[in-house]
């Protein structure tokens, strides 16, 4: 790895040599350090990356330590009026990427003080700033951070978490259930309130906006926050239980989604919800304002797709999801292993792991990388959505056990007979799972025969196996962990 | 109509086999069992009367299958629940709570709607039986 430093021609051994105007090469100007030992306030990244034909690895490291922190494409003097060898981020480690050739992992430390505190805005602009258009790399992705502690501590993190989630919506010892209302675009208001109502009052804690349900033509949000909220409160009383909708208050300024998330709140709602694709710093200040009006905070992870799913470029979902958790939201949407939705079971594993664990330990065969003390951070409730019916909940139980949110879209409205008996069918298939699962018995095997008993006394839940028993997406993920032999299967 | 509180309560009431396994899961999981008890099981009713303290440590589900017993002879007819409580760091709270009886009627809730300027409502929810007769004579 360390070819460069005997390079006696090049060698730098003075700061004359190092400062003299003119190109050097990143590893010579400090971005390449082999033998640094992090801090234990330095902020790590680990990159893979691939460079291009020719062009060595560990020089390739050291420009992504450069053109993420301090570097510019030459020497510049006005280094030298700052503690410039403390400002730039060291690359420390080039391994190769197990069984893919031409891909490197490297790790890279960042002093702490590169960084504003509070701001995932300021992280990413140095991590994933420049460096991704970097022409040496032909492509490079940020596959994991660690964050010491006391930057952690910097960030407020979700507004309610896991258990004052629960203890808000007096529900305990189960994954949560949820469906998005469907067609996600052209029902009317009052179209839309009724499959609200028909969910939640057959045994839905939770209905919710699609991610591009905001203010159509066909559905003004008012108007749809004014049907969802009656048919939320209407189910509430048919059931005893405390119901909620995501209202989506995506908008395009930040005045907008203010105004909308304080109408939810005046109506009585206890969930808003916004997409990813308002950015970091949007997302930030809607979970201030949700800290301070007793607000449960959904996150959409829409748009993500575009940057994490391939395993060679972009950033990797766990890291997003270490971000999101950081900047303070109360769910987020991280994948359901068997729906219809890209996701590895074991890399999913890992994305929920950072969302609720107190203290991340490495676990490479789930993408984990770093060791992560989250400071009492509260935790982010993961959100299981898409292409999942009530034939799966052995294995969604098994997967992710109790601090999830389930959410059967398509598994609920389109039951044969209706949204109530959708929705009573998967109730009572995940009540009947808990139940045998807590009484000790293998539900990974035996979760069929546990479901086809549960069937024989509750037709909808008959009804769903018959319907959809047999649907499985096994295709082979894009996304998997290199340090296991073969993609995991569920 | 059946209230739907709970970890359970779309499946048929539980039998006492049943339950005790529940408890010997929490009691293995190092949980401690309170019972808790009421007529008024509005939504947002989260103190519920305790039928003693949480049994911190009482180890043995057939200990607390029997003070279940003593709930429900004291109170037949009143919503009895099971809830368990986890200590430890970060969690702190309350991690599966289910009903063990029920009244034998459950008359419900009416959702009451304010009607308020422009097209918005108030809504309230109000308990058929709690709001007909006073405590410890609704079922």
């Amino acid at each position: 790895m360390n070819a460069l430093a005997k390079d006696a021609a090049t060698e730098i051994t003075t700061s004359t040599k190092r400062y003299k105007a003119g190109v050097l090469k990143y590893a010579q100007m400090g971005y390449w350090q082999p033998d640094y030992e992090p801090k234990r306030t330095d902020i790590i990244a680990l990159f893979r990356i691939t460079p291009q034909e020719g062009v060595d690895p560990v020089e390739a490291a050291a420009a992504v330590a450069g053109e993420s922190s301090t570097a510019t494409w030459t020497v510049v003097w006005t280094d030298r009026l700052t503690a410039c060898d403390m400002y730039r981020a060291k690359a420390y480690s080039v391994e190769p990427v197990p069984g893919i050739p031409g891909q490197w992992f490297c790790k890279v430390a960042y002093d702490l003080s590169l960084f504003e505190e509070g701001s995932i805005a300021n992280v990413t602009a140095s991590i994933i700033g420049n460096v991704f258009s970097f022409k040496p790399l032909k492509a490079a992705r940020l596959e994991d951070m660690q964050f010491p502690v006391a930057y952690v501590k910097t960030f407020r993190g979700p507004p309610t978490g896991i258990i004052v989630e629960r203890e808000r919506l007096d529900k305990f010892g189960r994954p949560l259930l949820g469906a998005t209302t469907k067609p996600k675009l052209g029902l009317s208001g009052r179209n839309y309130g009724r499959v609200v109502y028909e969910g939640l009052k057959g045994g839905l804690d939770f209905m919710k906006d699609d991610e591009n349900i905001n203010s159509q033509p066909f559905m003004h949000w008012r108007d749809r926050y004014l049907f969802v909220m009656d048919a939320v409160n209407k189910a509430s009383a048919a059931t005893g239980e405390v119901k909620g909708s995501y209202l989506n208050v995506t908008a395009g300024s930040m005045e907008e989604m203010y105004k909308r998330a304080a109408f939810a709140k005046e109506l009585g709602s206890v969930i808003v919800m916004v997409d990813l694709v308002v950015g970091y710093t949007g997302i930030q200040s809607l979970s201030n304002w949700c800290r301070d009006h007793d607000m449960i905070l959904h996150l959409h992870r829409a748009g993500h797709g575009t940057y994490t799913r391939q395993k060679n470029h972009g950033v990797s979902f766990r890291v997003i999801a270490k971000w999101m958790r950081m900047l303070g939201v109360d769910h987020i949407h991280a994948g359901t292993a068997v729906g219809k939705l890209e996701g590895d079971p074991a890399t999913v594993q890992g994305y929920y792991n950072v969302c609720r664990d107190a203290h991340t330990k490495v676990d490479l065969v789930r993408g984990i990388h770093f060791e992560q003390d989250w400071g009492a951070l509260r935790k982010v409730m993961p959100v299981a959505s898409g292409g999942i019916h009530a034939g799966q909940m052995h294995q969604l139980l098994d997967l992710f056990g109790d601090d999830v949110v389930l959410q059967f879209g398509g598994g609920t409205i389109g039951h044969p007979d209706g949204i109530q008996a959708g929705a009573t069918a998967n109730r009572v298939a995940l009540e009947a799972m808990v139940l045998a699962r807590n009484e000790g018995r293998d539900i990974a095997n035996e979760g069929p025969q546990i479901l086809r008993d549960a069937a024989r006394w509750c037709s909808p839940l008959k009804a769903a196996l018959d319907t959809w028993g047999d649907i499985s997406f096994n295709y082979t993920p894009t996304d998997t962990s290199d340090f296991v032999p073969t993609p995991t299967a569920v | 109509m059946r209230i739907t509180q709970g970890t359970f309560s779309y499946l048929p009431d539980l039998s006492d086999a049943q339950i005790t396994k529940q408890l010997q899961y929490a009691i293995d999981k190092g949980w401690a069992v309170g019972i808790e008890v009421t007529d008024d099981p509005h939504p947002r009713n989260t103190y519920w009367e305790m039928f003693g303290l949480p049994m911190f440590d009482l180890r043995d589900a057939a200990g607390i299958l029997l003070e279940i017993h003593n709930a429900r002879k004291t109170f037949p007819d009143h919503y009895i629940r099971v809830t368990a409580f986890d200590s430890t760091h970060q969690v702190e709270s309350v991690v599966l709570s289910f009903i063990v009886n029920r009244p034998k009627e459950e008359p419900g809730f009416r959702l009451v709607r304010t009607e308020e300027p422009g097209r918005t409502l108030r809504y309230s929810i109000e308990s058929y039986a709690v709001v007909a007769r006073p405590e410890g004579a609704r079922y």
